[in-house]
């Protein structure tokens, strides 16, 4: 279940924009007219039947955004990060829906904080925001929450991300429950023994820098592992964060075998390898670590053919002061919702590496599906959930102030092309720049 | 006679030298390195004079941040200070406000505020040099950073080398023991490959990198053509049991442990202390004539008094080491 503030639905003509829905097989030059949050009409030179004219000349509409994977440090952190300033971050990035983790403190494992996070969302959310709550008590990988009770409180799916469930035998019985909640598993694919604290990938830089080394094995051993228990149970599993090409392609083996498992890639692991560690940058911290040059080009080429269906930010706020750290002292994570878009329209498609049409499924109605979310459509009769993207505009990363309450962008100073002008979220204007 | 005519520019103030730091050896270029060796040869024959101290940096300020402990580094760094007639202080993080929870930051920042010129730091994390270097205003000497680099030992055992053998060029350096954890290795592969120094890393499996860029193996019979084997201290905390990266420290010893036995006549050993003795090394062979370890202690006084001539009057120290600066 999603939750968001009230907000009047729009009465809104778009007119002349170039209007792409891959999913809908649309990609023409088009008005489109929303009445009262729906989208009423869609044709040429539509009458304005008195709604406010937004003209959409040179830029696109597209259906808005879906991000998986987001942390809104709430509760505990609320200097971090607040679904307030979460989903204001989500509406500028041009998203329509954000899913929050649940490794929070205190940990999203009960009915009871779900439900007070439901409440502060219908009070405060920019966009419409849903909560994974935790696979395990506590986070703790040993006992399982109340799946049931949490998935009738409306949590979307379950995941203890930030740590893996180490335990085989408890995977397998959150896997034989989940067919109980009819609610997916969203799944942290690493195997400590082996990543051991390691800060940054086990390849040449980590060798040069001195840094423990978290080695794609360490991954990719977790992957196949829950990928056989998906198998064995028959179940679905959404892997989060891949990072490492021999994950991939344990992914493709098992799809192609018919194994319901889907999975997620992160706008840095497409556009970063660990070379940008050499900075020492905190900002270039992340949990899976950026790796080698192999490994983001097999991502490209997963998201590409679909075997990965979805862009996830990973949005992971963090103070400043735990930032401004030595690399190894700093926490892991790197925003992302207000730069998702950019980055990969100007890394990726702009030169040629990713069709736009494909990006922009891989980041609405991709993730949408894996986590039963309606998808956004530019369709007569579907609710208003669109972004306007306007892909010639430059812009500096933190030159604007961030929505965020953090700043731990690995963009900051970056130039990008391509913007949102405009978000409607469940049929409200949500966001204009 | 010429009256004294003023230029416009003349009554501009010079322009501050652009600051300038020694934080990795991937900084130096080759002539940085002969520059610094050359200067390191200069000063060891001032100290040969009765009066052993010298005016060149009277009314300078060095600092030495010290988060981990250390003899050699530390009392050297403070030793060439005064042989040069700086002013220095001490700050050690137990006793400070780091007990305190002070961060890295807010410590440069506070001791910034003193305007030194070098702060001198060894910290048990990668790249807290980078960090107080973008902190304060001071020139920033990494004097070991975690697991990741300590260029003023590269620098002084390249000054050893040349010293003791006449040259450096076609060299062949075994540096034998735990590569995988030790600074000293990260510095010295660099070091060595940019003299023209051939380098074999050698040790147990788990404790050679992959993909460090040199030659590795874990037969210890592959020291047998090297002109020097470089020992590596082999850290007590990493044998435990448990640990797993050898069996035993029985083991590491039995394998990879430096006898007169494993020795060919006259190659020389070198070990960057301190040492354990009967563990990585065999007293026998730390106490032969063929040991250079007390010639790289003396170094290290010349060759840190020549890092700090260097940033503060010198030419540049690279014009990389410039570039990484400005980017961390």
């Amino acid at each position: 279940m999603l939750w968001t503030k009230e907000r009047p639905q729009a009465d809104l003509v778009i007119r002349g924009a170039r209007v792409l829905d891959p999913a809908e097989d649309v990609d023409a030059t088009l008005d489109v007219r929303i009445d009262g949050g729906t989208i009423a009409a869609l044709g040429e030179r539509l009458p304005a039947n008195g709604h406010r004219v937004i003209d959409g000349t040179g830029l696109v509409l597209a259906p808005a955004f879906v991000d998986p994977h987001v942390h809104l440090r709430t509760p505990g952190r609320e200097d971090e990060e607040t679904i307030a300033s979460g989903t204001a971050a989500a509406a500028a990035g041009g998203y329509c829906a954000i899913l929050a983790m649940p490794n929070t403190d205190p940990v999203v494992d009960s009915a009871a904080t779900l439900g007070s996070l439901a409440e502060t969302a219908r009070r405060e959310a920019e966009v419409p925001v849903g909560f994974l709550a935790a696979i395990t008590r506590g986070q703790g990988g040993e006992e399982l929450t109340e799946m049931g009770e949490l998935a009738d409180a409306g949590a979307v799916a379950f995941s203890d991300d930030g740590v893996p469930v180490r335990s085989a035998g408890l995977m397998r019985r959150a896997l034989q429950y989940a067919s109980v909640t009819g609610r997916p598993l969203a799944l942290h694919c690493e195997e400590p023994t082996l990543s051991r604290g390691g800060h940054v990938h086990e390849g040449a830089v980590a060798a040069e820098l001195g840094f423990a080394g978290y080695p794609s094995v360490g991954e990719s051993v977790m992957v196949e592992r829950d990928l056989a228990l998906a198998a064995y149970e028959d179940q679905p599993v959404h892997l989060l964060h891949l990072s490492a090409a021999e994950s991939v392609a344990a992914l493709r083996r098992a799809r192609e075998a018919g194994v319901r498992g889907s999975a997620e890639v992160t706008p840095h692991h497409l556009v970063l390898t660990d070379d940008a560690v050499r900075s020492l940058d905190s900002n270039v911290k992340m949990n899976p670590p950026l790796r080698a040059e192999r490994d983001r080009a097999a991502l490209l080429d997963a998201l590409r053919d679909g075997t990965i269906e979805a862009v996830a930010t990973d949005h992971a706020p963090h103070a400043r002061h735990e930032k401004e750290a030595p690399f190894e002292a700093a926490p892991f994570g790197v925003t992302g919702l207000e730069t998702a878009f950019a980055i990969l329209h100007t890394r990726l498609v702009r030169p040629g590496l990713l069709p736009l049409g494909t990006l922009l499924e891989r980041m609405s109605a991709g993730p949408a599906r894996v986590f039963g979310i309606t998808p956004p459509r530019v369709a007569v009769g579907a609710a208003a959930n669109l972004v306007l993207l306007d892909l010639a505009h430059t812009w500096r990363v933190g030159d604007e102030p961030f929505r965020s309450r953090s700043q731990n962008s690995w963009l900051l100073g970056e130039e990008l092309m391509g913007a949102p002008a405009l978000t409607v979220a469940a049929g409200a204007v949500v966001f204009e720049r | 006679m010429n009256a004294i005519r003023l230029l416009r520019d003349d009554l501009r103030p010079p322009a501050p030298p652009p600051r300038r730091h020694l934080l990795s050896v991937a900084d130096l270029t080759r002539d940085d390195v002969e520059r610094l060796l050359g200067t390191a040869r200069t000063f060891a024959s001032s100290l040969d004079r009765e009066l052993k101290k010298l005016p060149t940096l009277k009314g300078r300020l060095i600092v030495n941040l010290f988060y981990e402990s250390s003899t050699r580094t530390s009392s050297s760094f403070e030793l060439a200070a005064k042989r040069l007639s700086a002013d220095t202080l001490n700050v050690k993080s137990t006793g400070s406000s780091v007990d305190k929870g002070e961060s890295l930051k807010d410590t440069a920042l506070t001791l910034g505020a003193y305007d030194p010129d070098v702060i001198v730091i060894r910290h048990p994390q990668i790249g807290a040099p980078q960090l107080v270097a973008r902190a304060t205003a001071a020139h920033v000497v990494n004097a070991g950073d975690g697991k990741h680099q300590h260029p003023t030992q590269a620098l002084l055992d390249l000054y050893t080398l040349q010293q003791e053998l006449g040259r450096l060029e076609g060299l062949h350096v075994a540096v034998v023991g735990d590569v995988l954890h030790s600074r000293v290795a990260r510095s010295l592969v660099q070091a060595f490959a940019l003299v023209g120094i051939r380098c074999t890393l050698v040790g147990p499996p788990a404790l050679l990198p992959r993909e460090l860029g040199a030659e590795t193996t874990s037969d210890i019979g592959a020291i047998r053509d090297a002109d020097v084997v470089y020992v590596l201290r082999m850290q007590s905390e990493r044998m435990q049991a448990g640990a797993n990266y050898v069996p035993s420290l029985r083991e590491y010893t039995a394998r990879w442990g430096i006898t007169p036995e494993r020795l060919q006549p006259g190659q020389k050993v070198m070990h960057p202390g301190p040492m354990n003795r009967g563990v990585e090394i065999d007293p026998r062979v730390a106490d032969s004539v063929d040991s250079l370890i007390d010639k790289q202690v003396r170094a290290g006084l010349v060759v840190r008094m020549a890092v700090l001539y260097d940033l503060l009057t010198g030419g540049p120290v690279g014009v990389r080491a410039l570039a990484a600066a400005e980017v961390a």
